[in-house]
């Protein structure tokens, strides 16, 4: 059972034939073993996820119903609050903060369903990183190479779902910090539309582009751990007040209907042939050949590029002003260049924005999912600088999320699916219209039964 | 504009926020500011109707 699907879990305790604390013990193990390999781990918390499993076993006992993810074992991203850790969100400086006094709301709601946290996850410092290299805590390692990145902010997320040490685990997104671990790592993630789920008590970078979201190895999983955060918090003033809409019970609805294009330009363009061949097999196999041009991609890219930097700038300026030694210094002089930007460029960005939402809006008039990929490449070394990519040297850094940052910025659903490539998976982006995360995670449940896409067992362990 | 330019745009705006700039750090944060004043420029070439709202529209 020590690499079961959060489904089997669930199913296996809520059917004692396991119990949760069993299913705990496995996950603690795997994680013992393995982290020393994968440094995905900054915390675990044994204590309290043996205390949780066994009140989940008794309430099982006592014939109650301890919802759909009983026993399953998840973990958090590090600016996820976590009552009586310090929420350090990558950084050496929050670490000076008193401890959380409470969950944040989307650790409560897993844990309304029966999930049990068992630690926090490695990140790039303030969420300011594609790489999942940390200077404070050593790079998170990719469980296929683990000389490779595993892409970031939220790579201890894609290490640890990638690597099987649990199930599930929450990440954020505010350029593609789900989606590029995501591919480079080999799973499913889902960085669902711009408030849609609570970012109550995480730790920010860009108020108006951060989402949250979950990792997991098979869409089911990746439905199950949703649909148990989704509704109304008051606690986030982004987030929405719909009610939840489950996405779980109409996974394998017929996706015949649906008018499914490629992306095209800006998408098609700075692409390795890895990234080129996995989007191919996912449009081969849902027999898409129509391609729509995204208009102003690329300035879409841009615009994000500028508030980003702009609105981090603003969120760490105190923290540049007092304790600038205490960054990683490649994070620090990227957001000191932020304060920099003239305020009316930020003002154009933020209009441009708008214009660029409606533009897709009347898009998806005739369109219900788009094909881009995730990333432009498989996961680079760690510590690699640049790559040459059409004959031309680029820098790794800045160019993992060109494909991820024109779809965040106007907050839309998107589903990263893996495509098992040899040796290293590469994941695309299945985009949906706002609202509509059903859609693209029914079209990734199809392709998963199938099999063009896969969460590859972990081949560097 | 030249690179003498941005430095002394980077010392004024540093000095205005009260940002301390060590000269070690100097060079990466002009790399890093003539990136983003590229991705803004591309930005600022657009052109929008004066009617255009920003995405961030404030709700009282």
């Amino acid at each position: 059972m020590t690499t079961a699907s959060a489904s089997e879990i669930a199913k296996a305790v809520t059917s004692r034939k396991l119990s949760a604390l069993e299913a705990i013990e496995a996950a603690l193990a795997r994680i013992e073993h393995y982290d020393p390999i994968l440094n995905s781990f900054t915390d675990v918390t044994a204590g309290r996820a043996r205390a949780k499993a066994r009140e989940v076993d008794a309430a099982i006992a006592a014939g109650k119903n301890v919802g759909p993810l009983a026993g399953v074992p998840f973990a958090v991203k590090n600016l996820f609050d976590v009552k009586g850790l310090t929420t350090r969100a990558g950084s050496k400086i929050n670490r000076d903060l008193p401890k959380a006094t409470r969950d944040a709301t989307l650790i409560e709601r897993l844990e309304a369903a029966g999930a049990i946290l068992v630690g926090a996850l490695n990140m790039g410092e303030y969420a300011y990183d594609f790489t999942g290299e940390n200077v404070h805590d050593g790079p998170s390692r990719n469980p296929h190479d683990p000389s490779r990145m595993t892409g970031g902010s939220s790579g201890g997320s894609g290490s640890a779902v990638g690597g099987a040490l649990v199930p599930i685990a929450l990440g954020s997104d505010t350029n593609g910090s789900i989606r590029v671990p995501s591919s480079f790592c080999g799973i499913f993630g889902l960085k669902p539309t711009y408030g849609r789920l609570s970012r109550a008590r995480s730790f920010p970078f860009v108020a108006s582009l951060d989402h949250l979201g979950p990792f997991a190895r098979s869409v089911r999983d990746l439905a199950l751990a949703y649909d148990a955060m989704q509704g109304p918090d008051p606690d986030d003033a982004a987030c929405t007040t719909r009610a939840a809409e489950p996405a779980a019970p109409v996974l394998a609805q017929n996706i015949g209907g649906l008018r499914i294009a490629l992306a095209g330009g800006w998408f098609q363009n700075h692409l390795f042939p890895e990234a080129i061949e996995a989007v191919a097999r996912v449009a081969k196999a849902l027999g898409v050949t129509r391609v729509v041009d995204i208009p102003e991609a690329e300035r879409a890219r841009a615009a994000a590029y500028v508030i980003t930097t702009t609105e981090g700038a603003s969120l760490h300026l105190d923290r540049l002003r007092k304790r600038p030694n205490d960054f990683e210094p490649a994070i620090r002089d990227r957001l000191i260049s932020g304060a920099m930007i003239p305020a009316p460029l930020v003002d154009r960005a933020q209009k441009f924005r708008h214009w660029y939402r409606a533009q897709l809006l009347e898009l998806f008039k005739s369109v219900d999912l788009l094909i881009a990929p995730a990333t432009p490449c498989i996961a680079p070394k760690i510590g690699q600088v640049s790559f040459v990519l059409d004959g031309v040297e680029m820098l790794v850094r800045p160019n993992i999320g060109i494909h991820t940052q024109p779809i965040s910025f106007i907050g839309l659903p998107v589903v990263a699916v893996p495509v098992p490539l040899d040796p290293m998976p590469i994941g695309v982006q299945l985009i949906a219209p706002p609202w509509r995360e059903d859609i693209a995670l029914r079209v990734a449940y199809a392709l998963e039964r199938m099999g063009a896409v896969s969460a590859p067992p972990p081949r560097g362990l | 504009m030249s690179a003498d330019m941005i430095d002394d745009y980077i010392a004024s705006v540093g000095a205005a926020l009260g940002l301390p700039i060590e000269d070690a750090w100097k060079g990466a944060i002009r790399a890093n500011l003539e990136v983003s004043l590229r991705m803004a420029r591309l930005v600022d070439e657009f052109p929008l109707p004066d009617e255009t709202e920003p995405a961030s529209v404030f709700s009282a």
